[in-house]
């Protein structure tokens, strides 16, 4: 049921090196810097994204993610979600605005899972990096590396899988899009979408809490994911996995790592959600193939590496 | 003064070379041995901590989560991150908390 969740709005990522961050995400991945705060964080977007930012790398001396922030219709069902996650039992923290440059106030709450998450309602309205409003040619001839098109989700580990499900489907207006169920019928996997997408977030079971495993973007098509794939090797990037298909989801695939250690992913194409759909399952048996659909076994990174 | 010294694991017995633009991972990746699991080569997992027993070796960021200050002062250090200054024996072993992860699921 619609809460007023619109969509993913940002990621910010703690980086060990953050001149070696901005060359893997500016010059190998495409995204373009937006800006820079007195905390040494460096804001930055895909090309198609209307707003200031989607990426903030923050320098800090242990990688992994502090936080993802879904944005919402408007300031009026800010304040409603933040009472309906207090009164669910989450502790809600008040960010005030520009505590990240050009977002308005943000409501920050940790989900059973371990993650931070946040909501907001506005955020400066940028537009479409080098193409027009008005009469916009197909794409900007200037784009670098993967030329990527969007941050589009995460996929994060972590235990208490239920209330984690539970607090996005009940409060936030998630729906279930696809499951990987063990022998037991447990929910080892959530896939879950506030849109028509496969996933706007993803969570694995994981005995520590609040550990990241991947920042996604979005790509045109396959031939956009063989050439990033060309791009990984050219700039000696650490590769996980790749180009292969999930089965989850079905999308195109290719994971890489950046100087850091965080997981990156860019893909194309995958499955599209209505409200009416039934969610997918996979069954954990068959979770090699689930997660890399040709090879059909996990590679011992995916479960182990994350940070 | 040579650039390329000599690795060697002392749980497996296997050497292969390194010089000191290269990783201690790298380097066993590219020589085709296997002795220290791989993971995001980039300091952030912690999954390539290896002993270092001898030689001298710099290194560069690694998470603190993995390795702190005490830590990298005994030589318990990530392989991806260890750039070697002479000929290094090391040991690597695996955590029993790496042992438990690769159980889920």
């Amino acid at each position: 049921m619609k809460k007023g969740v619109m969509r993913p709005g940002h990621v910010q990522l703690r980086v060990l090196d953050i001149d070696a961050a901005v060359r893997h995400y500016a010059d190998l991945m495409g995204l373009i810097e937006m800006d820079r705060d007195d905390r040494g964080r460096v804001y930055l977007k895909a090309w198609t994204e209307v707003d200031k930012f989607s990426v903030v790398l923050s320098p800090d001396d242990e990688p992994g993610m502090d936080f993802m922030g879904f944005k919402v219709v408007d300031d009026a069902t800010l304040t409603q979600l933040g009472k309906d996650l207090q009164a669910w039992g989450c502790a809600v923290e008040d960010i005030p605005a520009e505590e990240l440059k050009g977002c308005g106030r943000r409501l920050r709450f940790q989900a059973p899972s371990g993650h931070f998450f946040e909501l907001y309602a506005d955020k400066e309205y940028t537009g479409k990096w080098g193409v027009s409003n008005v009469n916009p040619e197909a794409w900007p001839r200037d784009l670098g590396g993967m030329r990527a098109v969007r941050f589009d989700h995460c996929l994060l580990y972590g235990d208490e899988l239920a209330a984690t499900y539970d607090l996005f489907v009940n409060v936030l207006g998630f729906h279930l899009a696809e499951q990987v169920l063990d022998d037991n019928g447990d929910r080892i996997a959530q896939f879950l979408t506030v849109s028509m997408k496969a996933h706007d977030i993803a969570f694995i079971k994981h005995p520590e809490k609040g550990k990241f495993h991947h920042a996604s973007f979005y790509l045109d098509s396959w031939e956009q994911v063989l050439r990033a794939a060309d791009l990984i090797s050219m700039t000696d990037t650490s590769i996980d996995i790749g180009p292969t298909r999930h089965g989850l989801t079905h999308g195109q695939t290719i994971y890489f790592f950046d100087p850091s250690g965080n997981r990156n992913e860019v893909f194309c194409g995958g499955d599209y959600y209505y409200p009416d759909h039934k969610p997918v399952t996979w069954m954990a048996k068959d979770l090699g193939k689930a997660i890399f659909y040709h090879d059909r076994q996990l590679n011992e990174r995916f479960l182990s590496v994350l940070t | 003064m040579t650039d390329t010294f000599e690795m060697i694991e002392l749980v497996k017995g296997l050497h292969f070379s390194c010089s000191r633009e290269q990783s201690l991972l790298k380097a066993m990746e590219l020589a085709g041995k296997r002795c220290i699991p791989v993971g995001c080569r980039g300091g952030g997992c912690g999954l390539c901590k290896v002993q270092v027993v001898s030689g001298e070796f710099s290194c560069g960021p690694m998470s603190k989560k993995h390795v702190d200050e005490q830590s990298r002062r005994r030589g318990q250090v990530l392989a991806c991150r260890v750039y070697p200054l002479t000929d290094l024996t090391f040991e690597y072993r695996p955590a029993a908390e790496l042992a438990s992860t690769q159980q889920q699921v």
